[in-house]
């Protein structure tokens, strides 16, 4: 039996791999999470009328506050890792982890440009294209949710106890929701592969949110309640729980379930372009354009699609930031919902209509072919 | 090149199923039961069977595994609570039974492992555990234990409000 059969292109599938990877986590771990922390204290500070983050400075430069991430991640680091009395230790430690391991994970699988052709080589913008790639979002998005529920559990406080409760009954009831509303997509564009579900999307009239109008509000709303921010952020009410689930988390621990929260905030931007805004696309105009604007005689038609795959990549990382704003700015307007409310529009609003959408989309498909 | 994944996963697995069954902290199980579920996903998918592992994931480790959770902290079950574990132990009848039970099933695995003759492995067509492949399947050959699965299900949902409702009322 041949263990080690390796085909000529291995290392050099692997390298490629190996770079989307450290691309995808330079972006996300590198530049978004600890950008974001900034962004947020700065947006609201300009939406309740106030100054926000701009004390911390090197040499008299504060850079508009952006010193503060360093400060903040400075903290975090020299805190003391504080774990109570009566805690469950290992899975005290082990559950920060399992709610920030599959945030990442997720990236995987997420496009974030199209295929180009690079001096005879075939590059796809994804870490790996998986035929159930959108099933796979969604199975490790729902894995996170046993990081906050053992978190409380093993926190042995009572407010801890409630705050992961509420977690497990919140992500269970939205997970329903999001699910069908993937089927709807799922049904528009006959395929689970999420770099084939962007390329569908390079007519502007063939996006999502025109084929799939309610489903995008839909998951939209599904997805920021499973991230738990406001206006669904029962799990930690600081006015009723102290902070919930991480009440009795310091320092790093803390930290990452911090980011946890900021990263999928950049998957759920990141998985609403590419379902329901045309992915890498750009409005009115083909990659095919933009190949042969560029594709001058002296440099080849490689040149080109280095150029096209820039292009992409940028307007990708545009509309996840966009929504990001969004996501943001409905953090800083809705005050938060009861505990029942949120329960009541998960299963008596949104389960029906996305049951609907599904039904409503299926005749639509018949009628149509 | 899969061996070399296969045996490290196959025995962290193990010891996992192993840690569910030794652990008399509720949580320590089910947590324990998640991992060992996550291990069965990843052999399904060094079996090419992508969307099998997929909805190992989501129904699993992920739907049901959360309502084991939630009812051990519903009932906040502490290590050793659990009184009918203590009465399963003490019970040499059931103790016998499922020990003769699985000393059954494993001789009659042996046996059809030391019947069957092994080939060179068939080589599957590309299209093997692919979505729309497993789709075609379940909704031609195997439509009719699909639909009484489903039909079980349903079942099982309507019982369960009726149920709930009675409290209610």
């Amino acid at each position: 039996m041949d263990l080690f059969s390796i085909s000529d292109d291995f290392w050099i599938d692997l390298g490629v791999t190996l770079l989307k990877i450290g691309f995808m986590l330079a972006v996300t771990v590198g530049f978004f999470a600890p950008i974001l922390t900034w962004v947020e204290r700065k947006q609201s500070a300009i939406m309740q009328d106030r100054i926000g983050a701009n004390r911390a400075d090197i040499m008299g430069f504060t850079a508009l506050g952006l010193f503060h991430i360093m400060a903040d991640g400075l903290k975090m680091f020299t805190k003391e890792d504080f774990i109570p009395q009566g805690a469950n230790k290992f899975l005290h430690t082990l559950s920060p982890i399992i709610a920030l391991v599959p945030a990442i994970l997720t990236f995987a699988v997420v496009p974030f440009g199209g295929k180009y052709e690079l001096w005879g080589y075939q590059v796809n913008l994804v870490i790996s294209d998986l035929d159930v790639g959108l099933l796979f979002v969604f199975a490790i998005a729902s894995l996170a949710t046993y990081g906050y529920v053992v978190a409380g559990w093993s926190s042995n406080n009572n407010w801890s106890l409630l705050g992961s409760m509420r977690t497990a009954s919140q992500m269970v009831s939205y997970e329903v929701t999001m699910g069908l509303t993937i089927i709807g997509v799922l049904m528009v564009y006959g395929t689970m592969q999420l770099d084939e579900i962007g390329a569908a999307q390079e007519n502007f009239w063939r996006w999502g949110v025109f084929l799939q109008p309610l489903g995008f509000l839909m998951f939209l709303t599904a997805s920021i309640a499973e991230n738990k921010r406001i206006p669904f952020d029962n799990p930690e009410a600081e006015s009723e729980l102290v902070a919930g689930y991480f009440t009795e988390y310091s320092g790093l621990k803390f930290g990452m379930f911090f980011m946890a929260e900021f990263i999928e905030m950049v998957t759920i931007g990141a998985i609403v372009t590419i379902l329901f805004f045309g992915g890498w696309h750009i409005p009115f105009v083909e990659t095919q354009d933009i190949i042969d604007t560029f594709n001058f005689s002296w440099l080849g038609p490689s040149f080109a699609n280095l150029i096209a795959m820039g292009i992409h990549v940028g307007v990708f990382f545009a509309k996840v930031c966009f929504f990001i704003f969004i996501q943001m700015t409905i953090r800083w307007t809705l005050p938060r919902f009861r505990y029942d409310q949120i329960m009541k529009l998960g299963w008596k609003i949104l389960l029906p209509l996305s049951l609907v959408n599904v039904v409503v989309t299926g005749i639509v498909i018949m009628a149509l072919k | 090149m899969e061996l070399l994944i296969f045996y490290p996963l196959a025995l962290v697995t193990i010891l996992l199923a192993l840690g569910v069954v030794f652990n008399t902290s509720p949580i320590n199980s089910a947590v324990s039961l998640i991992g060992m579920m996550l291990g069965l996903a990843a052999v399904f998918v060094l079996l090419q069977a992508h969307f099998i592992a997929i909805l190992q994931v989501i129904v699993y480790a992920g739907a049901i595994m959360v309502l084991f959770m939630f009812v051990i902290m519903l009932l906040n079950l502490k290590a050793g609570d659990d009184r009918a574990w203590k009465m399963r132990e003490r019970n040499l009848y059931l103790s016998i039974l499922t020990g003769v039970l699985i000393l059954l099933g494993l001789y009659k695995l042996t046996d059809k492992i030391q019947s069957t003759e092994f080939g060179e492995t068939a080589k599957l067509p590309d299209t093997f555990g692919t979505t729309i492949e497993v789709g075609t399947k379940l909704f031609t050959d195997y439509v009719l234990p699909f639909e009484v699965a489903s039909i079980l299900l349903l079942a099982a949902m309507v019982g369960a409000v009726v149920l709930a409702k009675n409290k209610v009322d």
